[in-house]
């Protein structure tokens, strides 16, 4: 069987351990919650540690705190499947019991966090590979290398943002909290995320995500359409998280549309957006705000399905997800 | 999610002479498997063992200038490293394709194809010694298809094989073909392709090789043919063969993909015997991924020429396959590209041509269908476009040209009991197959297809004269009764339908057998899990090992019970008078009355088959004693707004001949589903390159158990099953075979079930989205509407092997072997040499 490489392990309970530990050594030391991603990253070899922190003992990471009247703060180390069982959540915001719920399969959800899944290492079918596989191409500039194989002209990496929190998230207008010795800070969702499938998260190394605090969700109606192959399991090729408000005659007081595993991060369909703010959510409005939503999306050979295929995709589930919405 | 019904062919339902079989009944090895306490070959540990892996190639074709393996000798806990010089001869699953080598010696040719073999106290010292070893190669120009392989005759990937990287060549003609498709009314040509695939099992391949003091070696291996292997190590190791000894351990699931001998199992017992203590090597996934043996990729053309009342007149088949690195069963897998397309529907005249090339990827081999998934997939899409050309319903084609029981085909292959009939009926009933066919709203569709497959190959895959499978019987005076038997349990439940043969003829308990099983040291041989054989074979082995037995305590009860030993009944623990059931005695004291009488008690049984008519070259790969018969419908809903699709229904019915155990037929049909559906819709050997300016990587896309698709429970569709029981006279009790047969009409099904659909045909598995919203696009631009492979490789086949049909009062002979090229001396598989014939 494949075999993790040593590495020493720290089990902290306070938070300011945490902190202290990530501070000591950072560019080699990683956090460690339900392990779903990192460890078997490890074992493939494309990405590595010299000190894994486990989060699992660390109480103030988890829970969810709020109704959805007002602020809800979910804490990074929650697990998935918590969610998913959450009721304020579900009745909150359906969307992100959706995204959630859409994620990996049941038994990885009672591992996996939510905090793990917005941090969620960028993927690719030239990096997702044991190192044996990864020789066999001369590896790539994620690790090692120094090529982009899915696209070899281009001098950035293109890893795929995978996370499918993270979309729905960020169309909520969800904010989260940074902490490392240094202070905290506190950033929009959207601002964590950089176009770049190397640097894909914008804290620094030394920080660790901790909460995630949506809004209200008064009058927001949310949700997120996920494509794959298969029924569970499987990343998405596509996933699209709406957050729309509607004003009393129906028209659009404002919507956020972000599309998942199209780039290396969560992307806004701006110009979709924009044709849909203050106009009807009429047939035609969907359909041309659909076509809009096309133009940001840069899917590339590297994840399951045609490319050409998952970019066609975008139009038809963007308008799938709004035509949704509008019926609720 | 799932129904299924049994239906019996004889008038007055199903056998009531029989006890056990053809209940549903706990299997034997159930409650060891569902509470975890089988052992599996990776379970088995031993005093001193230590942890072997093996350094794989990381190029796809290349000559080996260097090997270093000094660092990882000086790391720690290593204690030994082989290479291709400890091991110089070559082995392979069919004896005229030896062309492996445990550790490749001087060449490379697929990315895992591996070099070294490197031992250390822990796995992870191992794994950790296994980077360290350094190899230094001269890379070789690569090959990553059938064309690329025409292409590019030289450098040859072997030494060997019909002509430059063609590794065999197959043309043979049944009859005229092209003179009866003169008088066709309707000829359709097509080609279709059906890619690759791998077997998946649960289970990685592994292990356990045990030195002993004097000098013979133990292997437990998760092997389906542990006599081959035996085989295989006693060639390699240079050791008598009575010194090494192979057991099978319970596989974790097999689906063909252990039938070869494997590298790691000859290197694992190499390093016990260079060590002298024990060595035990799991592969991983990815490792599994390399020793594929997995499905053909497949090429076809078919043209076929029809009556304009549906009547098949002849058809000419051409395949070409992508073998892979190395031969495997390959020439097996060739001819079967084309056997069996004779013995579902009457073919009156028939020709077949194939190729089948050497590639830089892994290895291709037996897959569960071997060979004739990809050929039946083009020929019932072919006969439901025939049947949408001549205005005929796709089912009404079919019964219209169904072969006879007992018929002997064009290309000399003797069908026995066929229940096609009762499995399309029964599937076009469940489903509402004539009200509903043609008339589902746009987007959702049905499509019905069959097949047939083997109940075990006639020949061996070496040729002998001796039993294909063998089984003993130690009963005594305890009323236990051992059962030695070569067959090996991959989880079709082989174990069990050999005790229940024995259970049901002496009329004991499936609890009173202790069971022993491939064990080439204690268990007579049985040839493996291969080609649906065991059933058969094992089983009619067993049965005439417990009659034998039968026939031993009869004549003892006979004696003291005087009674004559004709009206002697064998139930319900007892040996009883048919006439006075009163009169009669315990099993346990009747086994004590033989034993009194004759002695220990210990009788054998032995299965060949029966010798198939055909004589020409070629005729070793397609008879089997008794075929099954499968039909099915598949009911889809297609999204033509995204190409999505999602099978919601099969109706499967499959004439199994007689049940051993309905719980067991129940459950190989629906796996056949399972699998069949995968290939179907998602499973692909896919591989890639990268851009040839920058690399000449050749690699698998994805070989991981996350990125290789293969369904889940959300994606497995209602599944509604019919059991046909239409008894075999070859088969044990009737019973024909069930583990393959029913695979091979989902994917035909899904793609017609798709043309019914939205009015699109997808010629090739497996069906993704965009090939079906690519035919659609077609259809609206006034193209043909037809997502598809172009044109076959251009290929010459040369002049056919010419063997008239037995309606042309051909005597199985060919008439030009000569004129074909054919060397009497030169043999890839036996066919001519069959002189003799086998001992029954």
């Amino acid at each position: 069987m494949m075999r993790l490489p040593s590495f020493r392990l720290l089990s902290p309970r306070s938070m300011d351990d945490v902190t202290v530990a990530l501070a000591d050594d950072p560019a080699s030391t990683r956090l460690v919650a339900g392990g779903t991603d990192l460890l078997p990253n490890m074992k493939r070899r494309h990405q590595s540690a010299k000190t894994l922190v486990s989060l699992r003992r660390v109480e103030a990471l988890r829970g969810i705190q709020g109704d959805g009247s007002s602020e809800v703060r979910i804490g990074a180390g929650t697990t998935l499947a918590e969610i998913c069982r959450s009721d304020v959540v579900k009745s909150a915001y359906p969307g992100l019991h959706e995204a959630v719920s859409s994620i990996a399969s049941p038994l990885l959800r009672n591992m996996g966090t939510l905090g793990g899944n917005l941090c969620l290492d960028t993927r690719c079918s030239y990096y997702n590979q044991t190192e044996e596989w990864r020789e066999a191409i001369g590896y790539c500039m994620k690790e090692c290398g120094d090529v982009c194989w899915v696209a070899p002209g281009s001098s950035r990496c293109w890893a795929t943002s995978s996370t499918d929190a993270a979309p729905l998230l960020v169309a909520l207008g969800a904010r989260v909290k940074l902490d490392s010795v240094r202070g905290s800070r506190v950033i929009p969702l959207e601002d964590l995320y950089a176009d770049d499938g190397i640097a894909y998260l914008t804290k620094e190394r030394d920080e660790i995500l901790t909460e995630v605090l949506l809004p209200s969700s008064d009058k927001t109606k949310t949700t997120y359409l996920k494509l794959r192959r298969r029924g569970s399991i499987d990343f998405p090729v596509l996933g699209v998280g709406v957050a729309l408000v509607q004003d009393d005659a129906g028209g659009v007081e404002d919507v956020s549309i972000l599309l998942g595993a199209v780039r290396s991060q969560p992307t806004r369909a701006k110009a979709a957006e924009d044709r849909l703010r203050g106009g009807a959510l009429d047939d035609d409005a969907i359909a041309e705000a659909a076509q809009l939503a096309r133009k940001p999306a840069a899917p590339l050979e590297n994840t399951d399905f045609l490319a050409r295929w998952r970019g066609a995709m975008v139009e038809k589930f963007v308008a799938r997800a709004l035509t949704s919405l509008r019926g609720r | 999610m799932s129904d299924y019904s049994l239906e019996g062919q004889s008038p007055g339902g199903r056998r009531q002479d029989l006890k056990l079989i053809g209940k549903a009944y706990r299997r034997v090895d159930g409650p060891a498997k569902v509470t975890g306490q089988t052992v599996f070959a990776d379970d088995y540990t031993a005093p001193r063992m230590v942890f072997m892996k093996l350094k794989r190639s990381h190029l796809p074709h290349a000559r080996i200038v260097g090997i270093d393996v000094e660092k990882a000798l000086a790391m720690s806990g290593v204690v030994g490293v082989l290479t291709g010089r400890d091991m110089p001869d070559t082995f392979g699953i069919l004896p005229v394709s030896q062309d492996e080598h445990a550790l490749c010696p001087d060449v490379v040719r697929f990315v895992g194809d591996p070099v070294v073999a490197v031992a250390a106290l822990t796995e992870d010292e191992a794994e950790e010694a296994m980077r360290a070893i350094v190899v230094d190669y001269e890379p070789l120009p690569t090959i990553g298809s059938v064309q690329e392989a025409l292409n590019t005759p030289e450098p040859r990937l072997h030494e060997y094989g019909d002509e430059g990287n063609v590794h065999k060549r197959i043309t043979m003609e049944f009859g005229d073909v092209e003179a009866a498709l003169k008088d066709a009314d309707l000829i359709l040509e097509d080609d279709f392709f059906y890619e690759g695939n791998t077997h998946l099992p649960m289970e990685q391949h592994a292990t356990v090789a045990v030195p002993e003091p004097d000098g013979k070696v133990t292997l437990y291996s998760s092997t389906q043919t542990p006599h081959y292997l035996h085989k295989a190590l006693t060639k390699v190791l240079g050791l008598k063969a009575s010194h090494i000894r192979v057991i099978a351990a319970p596989n974790g699931g097999g689906f063909g993909g252990k039938s070869d001998p494997f590298n790691h199992e000859i290197c694992a017992a190499k390093m016990a015997l260079k060590l002298g203590r024990p060595v035990k090597i799991t592969l991983t996934r990815e490792e599994v991924f390399y020793c594929h043996r997995g499905r053909h990729p497949v090429q076809m053309h078919m043209k076929t020429g029809f009556t304009k009342d549906g009547r098949l007149v002849a058809q000419h088949l051409q395949t070409a396959l992508d073998g892979g690195a190395y031969g495997s069963y390959g020439v097996a897998s060739t001819y079967y590209t084309g056997a069996l397309q004779t013995v579902t529907y009457k073919l009156p005249k028939y020709r077949f041509d194939s190729i089948r090339c050497f590639t830089n990827k892994p290895p291709c081999g037996p897959k569960r269908g071997h060979g004739t998934p990809q050929p039946r997939f083009g020929w019932e899409v072919q006969l439901d476009k025939a049947a949408h050309a001549l205005g005929l319903d796709p089912a009404q084609l079919r019964l219209k040209n169904l072969v006879e029981p007992g018929e002997v085909t064009a290309n000399w292959l003797k069908v026995g009991s066929i229940g096609l009939r009762k499995c399309i009926e029964a599937v076009v009933e469940g489903s509402g197959w004539n009200e509903r066919y043609g008339k589902l709203p746009f987007g959702r569709g049905l499509g019905l297809a069959c097949s047939s497959y083997l109940t075990g190959a006639g020949l061996p895959i070496y040729w002998n004269h001796m039993p294909h499978s063998g089984a003993q019987l130690k009963l005594d005076r305890s009323g236990g009764v051992a059962l030695f038997c070569g067959e090996t349990e991959i989880g079709q439940g082989s174990d069990t339908v050999i005790a229940a043969c024995v259970a049901e003829v002496l009329g004991i308990g499936l609890d009173d057998i202790r069971l022993c099983v491939a064990d080439t040291d204690l268990t007579p041989v049985d040839l493996g899990s291969y080609s649906s054989r065991v059933t058969i074979m094992a089983g009619n082995a067993s049965i005439q090992a417990a009659e034998r037995a039968k026939e031993l305590i009869a004549e003892a009860v006979a004696q003291r019970l005087d009674v004559p030993k004709g009206r002697l009944v064998f139930a319900d623990h007892r040996v009883f008078d048919a006439g006075d059931p009163e009169t009669g005695m315990s099993w346990q004291e009747a086994v004590q009355c033989a034993e009194s009488l004759h002695g220990t008690l210990g009788t054998t049984g032995s299965y060949t088959p029966p010798r198939s008519p055909g004589r020409y070259r070629g005729a070793g790969v397609g008879p089997s004693p008794a075929y099954s018969y499968s039909a099915c419908v598949v009911e889809v809903e297609v999204d033509p707004d995204t190409g999505l699709m999602r099978v919601e229904h099969v109706w499967m019915a499959h004439d199994v001949g007689q049940c051993i155990n309905a719980a067991s037929v129940m459950g190989q049909i629906e796996g056949s589903i399972y699998m069949g559906l995968a290939e179907a819709v998602m499973e692909e050997s896919a591989f890639k390159r990268l851009p040839k300016n920058r690399s000449a990587a050749l690699v698998h896309k994805i070989p991981s158990m996350l990125d290789y698709k293969s369904p889940t429970f959300l994606d497995m569709p209602k599944m509604s099953s019919y059991v046909i029981e239409d008894p075999d006279p070859n088969g044990p009790f009737g019973a024909k075979e069930v583990g393959q047969g029913p695979l091979l009409p989902m994917p035909p099904a899904v793609a017609n079930a798709v043309f019914d659909a939205v009015g699109v045909r997808v010629d090739q598995v497996p069906i993704h989205p965009h090939m079906i919203l690519d035919a659609l696009a077609a259809k609206a631009k006034g193209r043909p509407p037809r997502f598809g492979p172009g044109a076959f490789p251009a290929f010459d086949f040369g002049t056919p092997l010419k063997v008239p049909t037995p309606d042309e009062g051909g005597d199985g002979k060919a008439t030009n072997p000569e004129e074909a090229g054919i060397r009497k001396d030169q043999g890839t598989m036996p066919e001519t040499s069959n002189t003799g014939g086998p001992r029954r």
